[in-house]
């Protein structure tokens, strides 16, 4: 029972960060109806970003402040000189932009080799590998922390899509993109503030991350693969169904690694994938209807 | 008539050119660039004319190169004999997966093309029993000279582009486009938009799955990471296709030819011009400069996607219009 309850902890911890990960994907998913396949890679960004920070003595917690602000330029950036001018663009396949996305993240996984090398980096802190006891089950201070700091980011989202103008333009973009302009938003501009708001909101799930996690140019693609299954099965563009998404593939991945063996731990996201495809094709989304 | 007369012209100096050249290293470019013309125009098929991007045909071509390789380990069956199994193995993989996914809309097929590839990469490494997990499957090649290698991917390379030309230019090739125009008005003209999905599919992987046999008995040598890479296979076979032409039969030819050029070009540091410098110079900036353009192949790759995409959509052969207007200073109106 206390290795069951221990799994279940393991699980929805990471599973609080995977949300966090999952949110920005199903933002910029909802408003472009595009799949970023650059999002582990924005993410693996902000991880150096922490890590350089880190060599400076910078708190990987505080370097919140600077990687997401910096990934959330990036993501402007991307936004508005490589994804928007393609919509205008006359081509037989609707999926460009989707592409440009790989194109993207191949260049930032390779930038990020040639500055930092494929080697493994790590960042020593001093709670990385402290753990407190809730009766039998240990609770590891880091991801503990990384749990508290993705909720807030998760309530303060929920917050600003709900109750902000700028969140309602953004929801009513998603919603009916022709009406909303119709409405009178700058629908080009509500795309380039998603993709920010999307990177950023990695970006932070880097950070969170960055402690107790090993960096390297690589952990890009893994990540981005575990952010479209969120997606997925949360239900394509729904926020709500992004953090069931995010708690279930965690769960999942840690009930794999305990009671198949750790090697199958990424094989189990991909079956819950193909199954959710098989049995519930529109994801959690299509049980709660937000 | 002179439409048709680069293709049988480019066919004949193909078919001469082990004649003339002799060179080991030449011709293993020249295989590897008739594989890619294979890759690229399945992909091609059904991501240009169907309109089902994948990202994935790595699985296909990994299943086939699979097939033949485990033929042989197994019950010491030629893995010639799995050239023809290969692609019909890898058309079976793709028939479940096209059943689960083509009834769905939107980027579902995209997604799930990406699963696909890494969860059977996954299960290549894991079931080491079977495929020998990370240490891969080792052949002796039957041929020491690459010539005939050669003629056998330059058939498979005919074959395959001039069925792709076929059926599109039949009645399933129609239903393919129309499906990519417009999905609800070919539903509503009575085509079964999943099966002609599926049917062009099941095409492309058996195209795959054959490349990928003819390239475990070429290289004598996979593992998993080599043949289910996504960088290497997957995303490839969509650069291919992009940069040459998306929807242009003879696209994918020269989106092959450029990419193994390019390849090439930062593999051996610009033909080793790079090191010729630093030797010529003796300056260390070239040194390090050769260093990095032979890791730079990826980077290129993705500034390479990022450029075309950007100016040149439709691909090298689809606006080549485009591409005389601007760059030759050609108008065709005057």
């Amino acid at each position: 029972m206390d290795v069951f309850l221990q799994t279940l902890v393991a699980g929805i911890l990471k599973g609080g960060l995977y949300a966090l990960i999952g949110i920005g994907m199903t933002l910029i998913m909802g408003v472009m109806g595009i799949i970023n396949l650059a999002h582990g890679q924005l993410m693996m960004l902000a991880m150096y970003v922490t890590f350089v920070l880190n060599t400076m003595g910078v708190d990987p917690y505080l370097s919140l402040f600077v990687a997401m602000p910096l990934l959330f330029l990036l993501g402007i950036v991307i936004q508005k000189f490589l994804l928007n001018p393609l919509i205008k663009v006359e081509t037989i396949l609707p999926e460009n932009q989707v592409l440009m996305t790989v194109g993207i993240g191949m260049v930032l996984t390779e930038i990020a080799r040639f500055a930092f090398s494929s080697d493994y980096k790590y960042i020593t802190t001093k709670y990385a590998n402290q753990t407190f006891y809730f009766g039998n089950i240990s609770f590891s201070m880091a991801l503990t922390i990384a749990f508290g700091i993705a909720l807030a980011f998760t309530a303060a989202m929920f917050w600003f899509l709900l109750k902000t103008d700028l969140g309602r333009s953004i929801r009513a973009t998603a919603q009916d993109k022709d009406a909303a302009t119709l409405m009178g938003v700058n629908t080009g501009r509500i795309t380039v503030v998603t993709f920010g708001l999307g990177s950023a909101l990695v970006a932070a799930a880097g950070c969170l991350l960055a402690p107790v996690y090993y960096i390297f140019p690589d952990l890009g693609g893994p990540f981005t693969a575990k952010a479209f299954i969120i997606t997925i099965l949360g239900g394509l563009g729904s926020t709500v169904g992004a953090i069931f998404g995010g708690v279930t593939l965690g769960l999942a991945e840690s009930m794999g690694a305990t009671y198949f063996g750790m090697e199958y731990e990424d094989i189990v996201g991909l079956a819950i994938f193909i199954l959710v495809l098989l049995f519930l094709p529109g994801g959690f989304k299509r049980l709660t209807k937000v | 008539m002179k439409k048709n007369l680069y293709p049988l012209v480019l066919l004949a100096v193909l078919a001469l050119l082990p004649l003339a050249v002799k060179s080991n290293y030449f011709l293993h470019l020249m295989i590897l660039f008739l594989l890619w013309i294979v890759i690229g125009s399945s992909w091609n098929l059904l991501a240009g004319f169907t309109g089902q991007v994948s990202f994935g045909h790595a699985a296909f071509f990994g299943v086939g190169a699979y097939t033949a390789g485990l033929l042989f380990q197994h019950l010491q069956v030629s893995p010639w004999w799995g050239m023809a199994l290969g692609g019909i193995v890898a058309m079976l993989i793709g028939l479940p997966f096209g059943a689960i996914c083509f009834p769905l809309r939107g980027a579902y097929f995209a997604l799930a093309s990406l699963a696909l590839g890494e969860g059977i990469r996954h299960v290549a490494t894991i079931a080491e029993r079977f495929t020998g997990g990370m240490m891969g499957i080792m052949i002796m090649p039957t041929f020491t000279s690459k010539v005939p290698y050669y003629y056998i991917a330059l058939a498979l390379a005919i074959l395959s582009v001039l069925s792709i030309q076929v059926i599109t230019r039949s009645k399933p090739g129609y239903y393919f486009v129309s499906i990519r125009e417009d999905q609800d008005a070919a539903a509503s003209l009575g085509i079964n938009t999943t099966l002609y999905k599926n049917i062009s599919l099941s095409i492309s992987a058996f195209w795959t799955g054959m490349a990928g046999a003819l390239y475990m008995n070429y290289m004598g040598f996979i593992d998993p990471h080599v043949v289910f890479s996504l960088h290497d296979y997957s995303v490839m076979a969509i650069l291919v296709a992009i940069v040459g032409g998306v929807g242009t039969i003879y696209g994918p030819t020269v989106g092959a030819f450029i990419m193994v050029a390019f390849q090439e070009i930062f593999r051996t540091g610009f033909f080793g011009f790079f090191d010729y410098l630093a030797k010529a110079t003796g300056s260390s900036t070239f040194t390090t400069l050769s260093g990095a353009v032979h890791q730079a192949h990826v980077l290129g790759f993705g500034i390479l996607v990022i450029v075309v995409i950007l100016y040149l959509p439709n691909g090298v052969v689809g606006d080549w219009e485009k591409i005389k207007r601007n760059v030759f200073r050609i108008n065709p109106a005057g």
